[in-house]
């Protein structure tokens, strides 16, 4: 059982920095979220802001790789990324043709550099 | 159950998934500790940079740092689901399971399903739906944690691929104004910049300031049709 668990001081660090700083938002969306019109100009700018920090995300795991993904080269990498982009746009705007194509690019890049 | 099962998402979140399962492994944490992420963050990006900051030796306060950024997102899409599900007699008690349910795919769904779901079972269907997804993503977890071990570099490499393809196009699609647009490709663009500064909140710096530059488009865009209206 002590295997399953690990250790509980892991556990405490997963609160501190994992579930509250994650959870913060959400709840102050929820609180905050009432006295807001959707449409106003503090949520377009809210809005725009945190898909910027979503793209910065996403930057970051193709610039800075975790794990596994750091054994594709970096242009491989952003070679996937484009063709993604080339056939969602293609495929007027399918989330599947995207993954799929910039997934299939670059598992063949890696099987062409063996 | 049928709309859990029919979206597109729901695969790539089961990859994201096995994928997050499988770095939790190779990272040394127990399999209670990535089942309890998956849980109670239930935010692939923010799970990721939990895991890979924490076992690449960073402090938990530059963790929650990184973990608390990328989490911003949340606050505009929890503002922009609550509205679709709100009734009168709604107490906000009533809505904190969908507040924490709340994520991209989810998000994502939302705008697809809810139109067809009438206004009074939205709560529940919301509930039913990320429930199912969060169960999906606990057996993906289990699935990823288990294989770690046996899983090829390339297949570990193409899954975590997923996260960063799955969130821009399904982002990209649901860009509803210019603003998204331009925050989207700025941000994008502006990261690898910003981390060059390293100043350890590299994405909130390019984030802030590519948000606020396409809201500035916005605005900007926005003023003559205001004048026009007078």
């Amino acid at each position: 059982m002590s295997g399953f668990i690990g250790d509980w001081h892991a556990l405490v660090i997963l609160l501190i920095a994992g579930v509250f700083p994650n959870q913060i938002w959400r709840m102050l969306g929820l609180w905050f979220g009432s006295g807001i019109d959707e449409g106003s100009e503090l949520l377009v700018w809210v809005r725009a802001v945190a898909t910027a920090v979503l793209a910065g995300v996403i930057a970051q795991i193709l610039v800075q790789p975790p794990g596994a993904l750091a054994s594709v080269p970096g242009w491989l990498r952003y070679a996937a990324l484009a063709a993604g982009c080339v056939a969602f746009f293609a495929t007027r705007r399918s989330i599947f043709a995207g993954v799929a194509s910039g997934e299939i690019l670059m598992l063949a890049g890696k099987w062409w550099l063996g | 159950m049928r709309s859990v099962a029919s979206t597109i998402l729901t695969l790539v979140l089961f990859a994201t998934y096995i994928g997050i399962g499988a770095l939790a492994h190779d990272t040394h944490f127990s399999l209670a500790w990535a089942l309890a992420s998956t849980a109670l963050v239930w935010a692939g990006p923010a799970q990721i940079i939990l895991i890979s900051t924490l076992g690449s030796g960073a402090t938990v306060v530059q963790s929650a740092i990184a973990v608390t950024v990328s989490a911003i997102r949340l606050f505009p899409m929890v503002v922009s689901v609550l509205p679709m599900m709100r009734s009168p007699q709604t107490k906000r008690r009533h809505l904190v399971l969908v507040a924490h349910l709340t994520a991209v795919t989810l998000w994502v769904e939302c705008f697809r399903f809810l139109p067809q779901v009438p206004h009074q079972r939205r709560i529940a269907f919301i509930h039913g739906l990320g429930g199912g997804l969060v169960s999906v993503s606990l057996i993906a977890t289990t699935i990823g944690y288990n294989l770690a071990a046996n899983l090829s570099q390339l297949f570990g490499a193409a899954i975590l691929m997923l996260t960063p393809l799955a969130f821009l196009f399904s982002t990209a699609r649901n860009c509803r104004e210019l603003a998204d647009g331009v925050a989207l490709v700025l941000g994008l663009v502006l990261f690898p910049l910003a981390a060059m500064l390293n100043s350890g909140v590299d994405i909130l710096l390019s984030g802030v300031t590519a948000g606020t530059i396409a809201y500035g488009v916005h605005w900007w865009r926005a003023r003559p049709t205001e004048i026009s209206d007078e």
